[in-house]
């Protein structure tokens, strides 16, 4: 992956702080998918494989319009569809591009205890490093959009990189540039977030969608990949789509209280028993058993 | 008496003394694997272990053949671990119950702590403190075991499992920390603090007068039942 103008911020498994932390400003990126005008063609599917360098992946048919049930190691992108029945009985087909959302908090990276395998980018960009990667598959746990997928082969993580290597170059991303309906925009976050609040605006005034909003969820800090939702009330029903994503609470239990309890219970341990040997010693000396009458001190 | 203790050679020795130098199997050749297989697998999950609880051990399993190395061995390691502790189960359980003699151990810990070792109530083959360590490790063991083989192959589990997965990264390492304090006073005890039990796991044996200091209750077993062997 191209490097050349980006900035590290966050660093997987890292001891220490970041090496040229806050050396950088950068505009954060994001993609802006509006759920609305997909027609599902798949073209931003192709084209991920494509830019991205892919092996072949067999596609399954399900009686849908989905390519496979589920992104895979070498299938970054992939449009879930669901059909779905309002209440009036009408039919409606929800079509949402799925990807790694490149949350600003990466349960991803928190979970990762390897060095570097896990990096965020001053634009916001998180990329994994498979160079770094030692395959424990603690991303996937630490992940609540089930984005990282495992090479069985490789045995390391792989998922979308935002095309870092066309972003750190100033182009958009492979699928973004692909999309023929304009439904895949591309920009700063702030610039989607206003764009995103206009077209949920004008779904709410014009088009009879009451409950129309962007998904950019708090839990995970917000994301650099937002959606326009018909229903923002019910992202569930775009396949599968958590309505409020944070990073598991086991996850941050385990990174952050027991990590330290058990340092110190570790290190406090030891040097406990350290101390304990030089007070009292080893116990006592065989010899004194033998030499002493039945029954005596040692 | 000589500054090391021993008796004066030309002082006549009791019989009943000199029958101290005597020694006692004490753990026999199966224990002796068995404990040793642990260990070893042990002692390389824990170094491996150590390296994914902190970045700042991660040194650790670069020493040990590299971060891939060691989370490919690490399951491995606990395979064997998981089978030693079970044969340890099926050689060990019934003499690691609790009996009321470990509740007074308990009691009197102050006094096993201090090397106050007269001062203790009579243990059998095993006292409190080792029973706690075996059944620490039997049910630390078990949860590791099971939530390792979730940790093994997350892949596999479906989204709608994902509770495992979230369940096992927080009790994986709370069995390890469980372990892990039993462990460091095993060492210290087994090492630094008991004389002669180390090398009892090696060869097996302890004097008489090692059985009589800490393990009173097995001691007048085998005085009652049968000679001192070897």
């Amino acid at each position: 992956m191209s490097q050349a103008t980006l900035r590290v911020q966050k660093i997987s498994g890292h001891a220490g702080s970041v090496p040229g932390e806050d050396t950088q400003r950068q505009d954060l990126v994001c993609k802006l998918v509006d759920t609305t005008t997909c027609i599902g063609c798949k073209a931003c599917e192709v084209a991920c494989v494509e830019w991205n360098d892919m092996p072949f992946s067999q596609t399954t048919f399900d009686n849908t319009y989905q390519t496979m049930p589920d992104t895979r190691w070498n299938y970054w992108n992939l449009i879930l569809f669901n059909e779905h029945e309002r209440e009036d009985g009408s039919l409606q087909w929800l079509m949402r591009k799925h990807q790694c959302m490149h949350c600003a908090e990466p349960g991803c990276l928190e979970a990762c205890p390897a060095d570097g395998a896990i990096v965020q980018y001053s634009n916001g960009v998180v990329d994994f490093q498979q160079a770094n990667c030692i395959g424990c598959g603690y991303c996937i746990t630490g992940c609540p959009f089930n984005i990282p997928k495992f090479n069985s082969v490789t045995k390391r993580m792989y998922k979308c990189s935002l095309c870092t290597d066309r972003v750190s170059e100033g182009l958009e991303p492979a699928c973004i540039k692909s999309c023929p309906t304009g439904c895949l925009h591309f920009g700063t976050k702030d610039d989607m977030k206003d764009l995103a609040d206009k077209r949920a605006k004008q779904l709410r005034e014009h088009f009879g969608f009451a409950n129309a909003g962007v998904y950019d969820p708090p839990g995970v800090g917000g994301t650099g990949v937002i959606y326009v939702l018909h229903d923002a009330t019910q992202p569930e029903l775009y396949g599968g789509l958590p309505s409020n994503p944070s990073i598991p609470l086991t996850v941050k239990l385990w990174k952050n209280p027991l990590k330290w309890i058990g340092n110190l219970a570790m290190v406090g341990g030891l040097i406990g028993l350290f101390v304990h040997f030089l007070r009292y010693g080893p116990k006592g000396r065989e010899e004194e058993d033998i030499a002493r009458p039945e029954g005596g001190q040692s | 008496m000589t500054p090391t203790g021993d008796p004066k050679p030309s002082a006549p020795v009791p019989l009943e003394r000199l029958a101290l130098h005597h020694h006692v199997l004490r753990y026999n050749f199966h224990e002796r694997l068995t404990h040793w297989v642990a260990a070893g697998s042990y002692i390389y999950l824990l170094a491996t272990g150590l390296a994914f609880w902190s970045p700042w051990l991660m040194w650790i399993s670069v020493v040990l053949g590299g971060g891939q190395v060691s989370r490919a061995l690490h399951p491995w390691a606990g395979l064997v671990f998981t089978g030693s502790v079970v044969y340890m189960y099926s050689m060990w359980s019934k003499q690691m119950g609790f009996e009321p003699v470990d509740k007074q151990w308990w009691k009197s810990l102050r006094f096993y702590i201090t090397n106050q070792d007269e001062k203790m109530p009579p243990a059998g083959r095993y006292n409190a403190g080792q029973k706690m360590l075996f059944w620490s490790f039997f049910w630390g063991g078990l949860v590791l075991f099971l939530t390792g083989l979730v940790l093994w192959f997350p892949e596999y589990l479906p989204w709608s499992l994902r509770w495992l997965r979230y369940v096992s990264v927080l009790l994986h390492p709370i069995a390890a920390l469980v372990t892990i304090a039993v462990f460091m006073i095993h060492i210290y005890m087994g090492v630094f603090a008991e004389r002669g039990a180390f090398g009892s796991v090696i060869r097996g044996d302890v004097s008489m007068a090692f059985a009589k200091r800490y393990h009173p209750g097995w001691y007048e077993e085998i005085v009652g039942s049968t000679q001192p062997r070897k």
